[in-house]
């Protein structure tokens, strides 16, 4: 199953590399990993996807706990959450009526084009990773020329918080 | 007043209480070498080879409980020292590294005697730092031991670059420190503990399994309280041999892959596993789909991490093995055994006491061939079973474990987890100088004792009177074993060629060499090198090439299907 695990973590040089360390060494997956500095400067938020039977999640939670950069974690995916990843697309968009295509299937998904040219749409879209898949699925036929996706951010829902 | 960092470093250590610096000179910790030099505080053990420093710190602290200590410089010095430091990492043994490194300003241009330590070391070390800044270098020292002694121990690297040991600060050593992210548990939980201790009184055929987890928090006499108020049998793994008194009643001897019949018998037939600072390693369970099918587990253990990893738990309780233990022990004041547990406690030691009656350990030393049983059965004997006895790794690793009676805890050193040959003389060095009126005695073979055999310069150099008994087959004697059983005898490799003469080598360093072909020759000789109590001998034991190691579990079996003979 599929489980997103929040990290708060030091931010030192060299923790990044105990997380990923990790899990190279003891064979667990990472769907994807985000990471950045918080409102607090010693702290790191890093965003972990990954998946597992329940036996693996716990073996992972508990070998990140035992890193000691780490400072507190959670499994976001054991209460109600919120998670978005954002999506930059670049698609070929030289003939008109893919031009049309395009900007009908952007507004129905609620993103943006960020970057036109006559051959090029660069387009912006942030949602759920599925709501990311299924715009990719849309597409369809049109040619993408480029795909970034930041990974998945999460957080949990109502006054609930992961701090020190 | 202001002090560099390699004066800092020295202070420092004189303030956590280190008596030996095991270590090796060279470019990157010339200023710290300077240092030692004019302060007297810390001794410094002088190595052959940076791997022997890291085992021999950790000899000293597996024999004391104390955090060895180790010093190296930069690049090879670095790497050098990974076997030693992965080694302790496996068996949880507490221990300070400290690497030098190449100057801050040269970090990445892949300069001389460049590594990146603190990533090559990162998989194998419970923490490391590198300090690069030298108003950072007392806390970050303190950090170290804080992390490297409590919870569950392990080795703690530092590299210091070189300018940094160069730079002056004021100094001042903290008294404590805080590690936000960093409280490990000590004290169990009271309702997992009360339920466990229930649950203790309900079982008709309960065990103790208890492994390196009761050494290491000093907490034999909790084990032996407790095992012995509830009458339950004892079995100890690899790493927890003494725990428990190995000629008392209630042990069973070790259990696993080459285990007795009793305790891994007892293992598969129990109804209550009482798990004790040990970690279900694959060389205890066999087969998982097979181990123990019968048992509710209770698993005590200062690693969260450790407990369910293999084996999924019926009561986990995380804390350290004497709390916990201490608690139990509390409880069970107040509770009186049921006389119903004391009847099927009757039934249950008449069934191990059917399964003793084998005898698996049974061997017949004949007039021709030295048997390796014997030697160890008589290093017993003649010892009276009080020497510090440290190991390789291989056949003669396991003959050490199942015939050298161990009655107390910290006597037997060996790497279990890793498996390094190469530990055990320099192991037995930092065991001599911590205790020097001991014997201390090195259980080789002729593989093994080649790894570090340049450390009998170190062993003249500081006299230490380490009695080294090779077991010598002439084979890598564990690979030849698995080769007979498990590939048609196809002896790949396994073949000791143009071995030197270890008796005329011992004596070159400076030694005493014996070479002991006749099994009737064994005792009188283990007495004669016993009496030379200021004196290295090297005993060469030419002993029994065909002799397996039995009981044996093959992979994929269960513990009740054992190779006997």
């Amino acid at each position: 199953m599929r489980h997103i695990i929040s990290i708060l973590l030091e931010n030192e040089a060299g923790a990044l590399s105990r997380v990923a360390g990790l899990f190279s060494a003891r064979g667990y997956n990472i769907t994807s990993l985000t990471v950045a500095a918080t409102e607090d400067p010693s702290l790191s938020r890093m965003t972990l996807v990954t998946s597992g039977s329940d036996q693996v999640i716990e073996q992972i939670t508990k070998q990140l706990n035992k890193l000691i950069e780490v400072v507190k974690l959670i499994d976001l995916t054991e209460g109600k959450h919120v998670e978005r990843e954002l999506m930059l697309i670049k698609v070929a968009v030289a003939e008109p009526s893919v031009r049309d295509e395009v900007k009908r299937l952007v507004d129905i998904f609620r993103g943006n084009v960020i970057d036109v040219t006559a051959t090029a749409y660069t387009i912006e879209l942030t949602g759920p990773s599925d709501k990311l898949e299924a715009f990719i699925a849309a597409l369809a036929d049109v040619k993408i020329l480029e795909t970034v996706r930041s990974g998945v951010s999460g957080i949990a829902r109502g006054g609930k918080s992961l701090h020190i | 007043m202001e002090l560099s960092g390699a004066d800092i470093l020295c202070r420092s250590l004189a303030e956590e209480g280190v008596k030996y610096l095991f270590g090796y000179p060279g470019g990157a910790v010339l200023h710290i070498y300077d240092a030692i030099y004019k302060q007297d505080k810390v001794e410094h053990i002088l190595v052959r080879h940076e791997q022997a420093a890291t085992h021999a710190a950790d000899g000293y602290a597996r024999s004391t409980g104390k955090t060895g200590v180790v010093l190296v410089t930069s690049g090879p010095g670095a790497t050098n020292a990974v076997t030693g430091i992965a080694t302790a990492y496996m068996d949880s043994i507490p221990m300070v590294v400290i690497t030098g490194q190449v100057p801050t300003n040269m970090i990445g241009n892949d300069a001389f005697q460049e590594v990146d330590s603190v990533g090559i070391t990162r998989p194998c070390v419970k923490h490391n730092f590198l300090v690069k800044d030298v108003r950072d270098l007392a806390e970050t020292i303190k950090k170290a031991f804080h992390i490297a002694s409590t919870g569950r121990p392990g080795p703690v690297l530092i590299d210091i670059p070189k300018d940094v040991t160069a730079d002056k600060t004021e100094y001042h050593y903290p008294e404590s420190v805080d590690i936000r992210s960093y409280h490990p548990v000590s004290k169990g939980h009271p309702r997992q503990i009360k339920h466990a201790v229930e649950m203790m009184l309900e079982a008709k055929r309960p065990v103790l399994y208890t492994g390196g987890g009761v050494v290491l928090d000093n907490a034999s006499h909790y084990l032996i309280e407790l095992a012995q108020k509830l009458n339950i049998p004892v079995t100890n793994t690899l790493m927890g041999l003494g725990a428990y008194p190995a000629t008392e009643r209630q042990f069973l001897g070790m259990l696993g892959m080459h285990g007795t019949y009793e305790a891994n018998m007892s293992m598969h037939h129990t109804d209550l596993l009482i798990a004790i600072g040990a970690r279900f390693d694959d060389r205890v369970t066999g087969n998982i789909e097979k181990f123990c099918p019968d048992a509710r587990i209770i698993h005590v253990d200062v690693d969260p991490a450790s407990i369910s990893k293999n084996v999924s738990v019926d009561v986990p309780i995380v804390g350290t093995v004497s709390n916990v233990l201490k608690e139990m022990l509390l409880l069970l004041k107040e509770l009186e055994q049921p006389a119903e547990q004391k009847e099927a406690l009757v039934e249950w030691w008449k069934q191990i006491d059917e399964w003793r009656a084998m005898d698996c350990l049974k061997f017949t030393q004949g007039d021709e061939v030295i048997k390796p049983q014997y030697v160890v059965q008589k290093l017993w004997e003649i010892t009276q079973g009080d020497a510090f006895v440290t190991s390789d790794v291989g056949q003669h690793q396991m003959f050490a474990a199942q015939y050298y009676k161990f009655d107390k805890p910290r006597r037997w050193i060996n790497s279990g987890g890793l498996g390094t040959m190469g530990f055990g003389l320099p192991a037995a060095m930092g065991v001599q100088l911590a205790h020097p009126d001991e014997t201390v005695a090195c259980i080789t073979g002729e593989g093994s004792i080649q790894m570090n055999i340049q450390e009998l310069s170190t062993c003249l150099q500081y006299s230490l009177p380490i009695k080294v008994i090779s077991l010598n087959n002439r084979y890598l004697g564990m690979v030849r074993q698995w080769q007979e059983f498990f590939y048609q005898s196809r002896y790949s490799m396994s073949y000791m060629d143009a071995l030197p003469d270890f008796s005329a080598l011992a004596e070159s360093y400076g030694h005493v060499g014996m070479r002991i072909e006749k099994p009737a020759d064994v005792e009188g000789a283990l007495i004669e090198a016993m009496a030379l109590k200021d004196r290295l001998v090297f005993m060469d034991f030419v002993t029994d090439q065909t002799e397996n190691v039995y009981p044996m579990i093959p992979a994929g079996a269960g513990l009740n299907e054992m190779i006997l003979v």
